[in-house]
C-alpha cells in the first residue's frame, strides 16, 4: 500500500506563513476530509502540495510513497502520481482536452491510445455532455462542468493520490453527487488514496471519508472519524475556535460586510 | 502553362504606366521613424539602392519547395507562381476559364483589364505605392465575374530565388459582384537576401465575397515590405489571414477601406519571430459607409531577440454610423530579450457605433502553465499546447485549411529549438 505522508508542512506565502505545522497520512484507498473554514490554509496545503509558483515550503516534508515531493517540479509529482482536482480549473484557450491527456499519458510512458474511448466512458459515468469534450480545456463551461470535467481527467489519468480542492464549491446536487461517486467509485478501482479539502460537509454524503481533519488557522486542530464531520454539521467550526481568536470567518475579503454576524 | 520566353514583360500601357509613377516619384526618399507609422519600425536601416531589380527570374521551372506546396493544396482552380518577380507559371482550370475567371499575368488578361490595376491603390499610402507602380516588374490579376463561386482556391506564390535583388510584385484581386472566390498569396525564397516590396489590392464589389490568406515564409535575410490595400463594396465581406513568420524585417501595412453600406472586412494575422526578426503590423480598418463591420484579430508571439510592433487604427467617419469595430491585438513574449509594441487607437467622428480594442503582451500565462503541468505535462510540452492553441483561434479559420499543417510544422519547429534553458 502507497502512502502520501505529510510530516510538519510549514508554508508561506507573500512572506507570511500560512501553515504552521500540517501532520497527516493519506493511505491508497482511503479518504481523508479536511475541513476547516475560510482561511484556514486548505487552498494552500492543495497548492503546496503540487507545486504552484509563489508558495514556500518553510519546513517538514511531504512524500508519496518515499518520493521527497516539495523538491520536484510540479509534472515531476504528477508523475509520482499526484493529480490536483482545483478548485477553479483554468481556461486554457485552444487546447484540445484529448492533447492534454495524450500529452499526460504518453509522458509517464504510458498508453495513449486508451484516451478517447476513457473520455468517452468517463464523462458518460461522470454525466458530462460528451459534445463538450470537443471544447478547448475549461473554455465555455460552466462552473459544474469544469469540476466534472476534473473528475473525469482524473478518472482517465488514473492517479495514485488526488487532492480535491474544494470540488464542492459552485456544485449543484446533481453534479455533487456524480463527482463525488466516481471518485468513490476510483477508491476501489484504482485503490486512490483521496485527500477531500472542503469547507462544507455535504461533498462528505456521497464520498464517505475514513478520517476527517479540522484544519484551523494553518494547523490541524482535530482528527477523527466521521463522526467530527457531524459534529461540525451542527456547532459548525466554533468548538476549535479558541476564544481569543475572532472567527476567521470574518476575515474572508469577499464576505459581505453588511451581512448579519448573527445569522 | 510555363512560360518559357519569360520577361521583360511589357506592353505600351505598361511602360507608359511605370514611367509615369517614375516621375511622379522622382527620387524617392524614404520615411523615417519620426512618422508615427513608421515608429518603431527599422526604415531607416534601409537602403534602396544596395538591390537591384533582375531583368530575368534565376529559374523558370517550379522550385522544389514549390512544387512541394502545391502538391499539398491538391486541386486549384488556378495557380500561378513567380519567380523573382516574373510570372513563370501560370495555369487555370478549363472549367473556370469557360466562366470567364482570370488568373495570370496582367498582360495577358483581356483588353480593359489594365483598368483594375491601382484602381484600389490609387496613389498609393506612402512612398512603396509608386515604387511599385514604376518598378513591378510583371503584375497579376486574379479576376473572378460577377456571381461566379470558386470552389477551390487561386494560388499565387511568390518565390525569390536570386541572391541581392529586389523585387516589386503587384497582384490585383477583383471580384464581380455577388463573386466568390479563396485566394492564397504564398511568399517564399530560397536561403538568400533580398528585398521585397510588394503591393495587393483587394476589390470587392457589391456583395462579393473574398477568403484571403497570405503566408510570408522568406528567408531569415530578405527585407520584406508589404502593403495590402483592400475596397470593400456594399454587403460584400472580406476575410483576410496573414501569417507572418520570415523575414529580417518583414513589415505589412494593411488598409481596409469600407465603402458601401453593410460591407465587412475581418482582418486576422499570427506572426512569430524568434533570432533577431522584426515583425511589423500597422493597420487601419476604414468605415466610410453605414452598417459596416470590422473585426481584427492580430495574435503574436516573439522569441529570442525578436521584435514586432502591432499598430492600429480604426477609422469611422461621418456617414458611418451603425458602425461594428473591433480591435485585438495580443502578443506572448517567450524570452525575457524579445520586445512588442501593441498601439491600438480609435478615431471616431460620429455617434452610434459599437467600438473597442484591446492589446496585451506578456509571457506564458502562469496558471495555465501550471494547470497543464500538474497533469504531468513538462513546462516545455505545455508551452508548446498553450502557444499553438494561442495562434489556433485564427489558423483555424485559414481560408486554405490544407497549408495549415505546413504553417504549424513550422512554429512546432521553433517552439521545439526553443525549448529548454534560455
Amino acid at each position: 500500500m502507497a502512502e502520501l505522508r505529510i510530516e510538519g508542512l510549514r508554508a508561506e506565502v507573500a512572506g507570511r506563513e500560512i501553515l504552521h505545522g500540517i501532520d497527516l497520512v493519506v493511505g491508497s484507498g482511503e479518504v481523508h476530509a479536511v475541513m476547516g473554514p475560510n482561511g484556514s490554509g486548505k487552498s494552500t496545503l492543495s497548492h503546496m502540495l503540487m507545486g504552484k509558483p509563489g508558495y514556500v515550503v518553510t519546513g517538514g516534508s511531504a512524500t508519496l510513497d518515499g518520493i521527497d515531493l516539495l523538491t520536484l517540479p510540479t509534472w515531476q509529482r504528477a508523475h509520482a502520481g499526484l493529480f490536483l482536482a482545483m478548485q477553479y480549473p483554468v481556461e486554457v484557450p485552444g487546447v484540445a482536452l484529448d492533447d492534454l491527456l495524450v500529452e499526460a499519458l504518453s509522458a509517464t510512458g504510458r498508453d495513449a491510445s486508451i484516451v478517447h474511448a476513457a473520455l468517452g466512458t468517463e464523462a458518460e459515468r461522470i454525466g458530462l455532455a460528451t459534445r463538450l469534450l470537443d471544447r478547448p480545456v475549461n473554455v465555455d463551461l460552466s462552473g459544474g462542468e469544469k469540476k466534472r470535467n476534473e473528475t473525469m481527467q482524473l478518472a482517465v489519468l488514473r492517479p495514485r493520490f488526488a487532492v480535491l480542492d474544494e470540488l464542492d464549491s459552485g456544485l449543484d446536487i446533481d453534479a455533487l453527487r456524480a463527482c463525488a461517486r466516481r471518485i468513490e467509485a476510483a477508491t476501489t478501482e484504482f485503490d486512490l488514496g483521496v485527500l477531500a479539502i472542503t469547507h462544507y460537509t455535504r461533498l462528505l454524503e456521497e464520498l464517505k471519508p475514513d478520517v476527517v481533519h479540522i484544519l484551523v488557522k494553518g494547523r490541524i486542530v482535530a482528527t477523527g472519524g466521521p463522526e467530527i464531520a457531524d459534529t461540525l454539521e451542527d456547532t459548525g467550526y466554533a468548538a476549535w475556535l479558541t476564544d481569543d481568536e475572532p472567527a476567521p470567518v470574518a476575515a474572508d475579503p469577499l464576505a459581505d460586510p453588511f451581512a448579519d454576524p448573527f445569522a | 502553362m510555363t512560360l518559357s520566353d519569360v520577361p521583360p514583360a511589357s506592353t505600351a500601357w505598361l511602360d507608359d504606366r511605370r514611367r509615369a509613377a517614375a516621375q511622379r516619384l522622382g527620387e524617392p526618399s524614404l520615411p523615417t521613424t519620426d512618422e508615427e507609422v513608421w515608429r518603431y519600425s527599422r526604415i531607416d536601416e534601409l537602403q534602396l539602392t544596395d538591390w537591384s531589380a533582375p531583368s530575368a527570374p534565376a529559374r523558370t521551372d517550379l522550385p522544389p519547395a514549390v512544387a512541394e506546396l502545391l502538391s499539398t493544396i491538391g486541386e486549384r482552380a488556378a495557380t500561378v507562381v513567380l519567380c523573382d518577380g516574373f510570372v513563370v507559371h501560370a495555369e487555370i482550370s478549363p472549367h473556370w476559364a469557360d466562366r470567364g475567371v482570370f488568373a495570370g499575368r496582367i498582360l495577358d488578361a483581356p483588353a480593359g483589364a489594365e483598368a483594375a490595376l491601382g484602381a484600389v491603390a490609387g496613389e498609393g499610402v506612402d512612398v512603396f505605392g509608386p515604387l511599385n507602380d514604376a518598378r513591378t516588374a510583371d503584375p497579376v490579376l486574379v479576376h473572378v465575374p460577377a456571381g461566379v463561386v470558386l470552389d477551390r482556391p487561386v494560388v499565387v506564390v511568390d518565390w525569390i530565388e536570386r541572391e541581392g535583388v529586389a523585387v516589386h510584385p503587384r497582384l490585383v484581386v477583383h471580384l464581380g459582384r455577388d463573386a466568390e472566390a479563396t485566394v492564397l498569396e504564398w511568399q517564399g525564397s530560397a536561403a538568400v537576401a533580398a528585398l521585397s516590396l510588394p503591393l495587393v489590392e483587394l476589390e470587392l464589389e457589391a456583395a462579393a465575397r473574398l477568403h484571403h490568406g497570405s503566408v510570408q515564409m522568406r528567408s531569415d535575410a530578405v527585407w520584406q515590405i508589404a502593403t495590402q490595400l483592400s475596397r470593400v463594396a456594399t454587403d460584400a465581406t472580406l476575410d483576410s489571414t496573414q501569417v507572418a513568420l520570415g523575414a529580417d524585417y518583414g513589415r505589412t501595412r494593411t488598409d481596409c477601406r469600407l465603402v458601401g453600406r453593410g460591407a465587412t472586412g475581418d482582418l486576422r494575422a499570427v506572426y512569430f519571430g524568434a533570432g533577431t526578426q522584426t515583425l511589423d503590423f500597422r493597420t487601419f480598418q476604414q468605415h466610410a459607409a453605414p452598417d459596416t463591420t470590422s473585426n481584427l484579430m492580430f495574435k503574436g508571439v516573439v522569441d529570442d531577440h525578436s521584435r514586432s510592433v502591432y499598430t492600429g487604427l480604426i477609422k469611422v467617419e461621418k456617414d458611418a454610423r451603425g458602425t461594428n469595430a473591433f480591435q485585438t491585438n495580443r502578443n506572448i513574449k517567450l524570452s525575457d530579450h524579445a520586445w512588442a509594441e501593441s498601439v491600438p487607437n480609435l478615431e471616431i467622428e460620429t455617434n452610434d457605433v459599437r467600438c473597442s480594442h484591446a492589446s496585451t503582451v506578456g509571457p506564458i500565462d502562469e496558471d495555465q502553465r501550471f494547470y497543464l503541468e500538474s497533469r504531468g505535462v513538462r513546462p516545455e510540452v505545455a508551452d508548446r499546447l498553450i502557444v499553438a492553441g494561442f495562434f489556433d483561434e485564427v489558423l483555424e479559420s485559414f481560408p486554405v485549411p490544407e497549408v495549415v499543417a505546413t504553417v504549424d510544422a513550422v512554429i512546432q519547429q521553433r517552439l521545439d529549438r526553443g525549448a529548454g534553458p534560455r
